[in-house]
């Protein structure tokens, strides 16, 4: 069980670098913003998975909090992209 | 570190192996078409859509992990909080990228935003003069 658990968590990391890997070589500035939206995400599960392992409460406390400065972080880039000021 | 998942129901067990196998897998499909696909708008459907089911879908075992504790309702918490942010900021993103003015890929057929870009344009360059 406990090794089954470690091979989730070693795949979901692997897949953080699919996410680098975006974010260096993408060839305009949007590509590299997905890249940071989709490896935000990905952290939440990686989160969930430890919490699973270490059996403590808090790591999911980190997860929310991590959803909800990602989405105010795309969203605010977002604005930025499209030459609106944040009132519009 | 102490083992607490010896003596648990094991039909919850079962549940949960399939839901966590179930979100890596969309998570991988999500990640290699991250990689894979010519386009930022490509990229964005693929990615954003799968790898939002697949959290979701881990979020969903733990509470067949822990039960109703506290652990099994925050994770039912996350969820909305999850599938509402990442869709919202993904719709931003991708008119955000548009009106910044990356092409369409080669293989695109339509692009059916193009008026309704250029007229909000227009209407904008005429509050500037004004």
């Amino acid at each position: 069980m406990e090794q089954f658990l470690y091979i989730m968590l070693y795949i979901q990391i692997t897949l953080c670098f699919f996410c680098l890997f975006r974010i260096i070589k993408g060839p305009t500035i949007p590509d590299r913003m997905v890249g940071i939206d989709i490896f935000g995400i990905l952290v939440v599960g990686i989160c969930a998975i430890i919490a699973v392992l270490t059996d403590r409460m808090f790591i999911i406390d980190i997860g929310i909090a991590w959803i909800i400065l990602s989405f105010i972080g795309t969203l605010t880039l977002a604005k930025y992209l499209g030459g609106k000021k944040l009132n519009e | 570190m102490q083992n607490t998942w010896e003596g648990k129901n094991s039909m919850n067990e079962i549940i949960f192996k399939i839901l966590l196998i179930i979100g890596i897998l969309f998570n991988l499909f999500g990640c290699i078409g991250l990689v894979r696909l010519p386009d930022v708008y490509n990229r964005l459907q693929s990615a954003t859509k799968c790898v939002t089911l697949g959290t979701c879908s881990i979020l969903l075992s733990l509470l067949f992990h822990f039960g109703f504790t506290e652990i099994g309702i925050k994770a039912i918490v996350a969820i909305p909080l999850l599938f509402f942010g990442a869709t919202v900021a993904a719709h931003a993103l991708v008119k955000g990228s548009y009106l910044f003015g990356v092409k369409l890929g080669d293989q695109s057929v339509i692009d059916e935003y193009k008026d309704e870009a250029e007229k909000s344009s227009e209407d904008k360059k005429k509050m500037n003069k004004k």
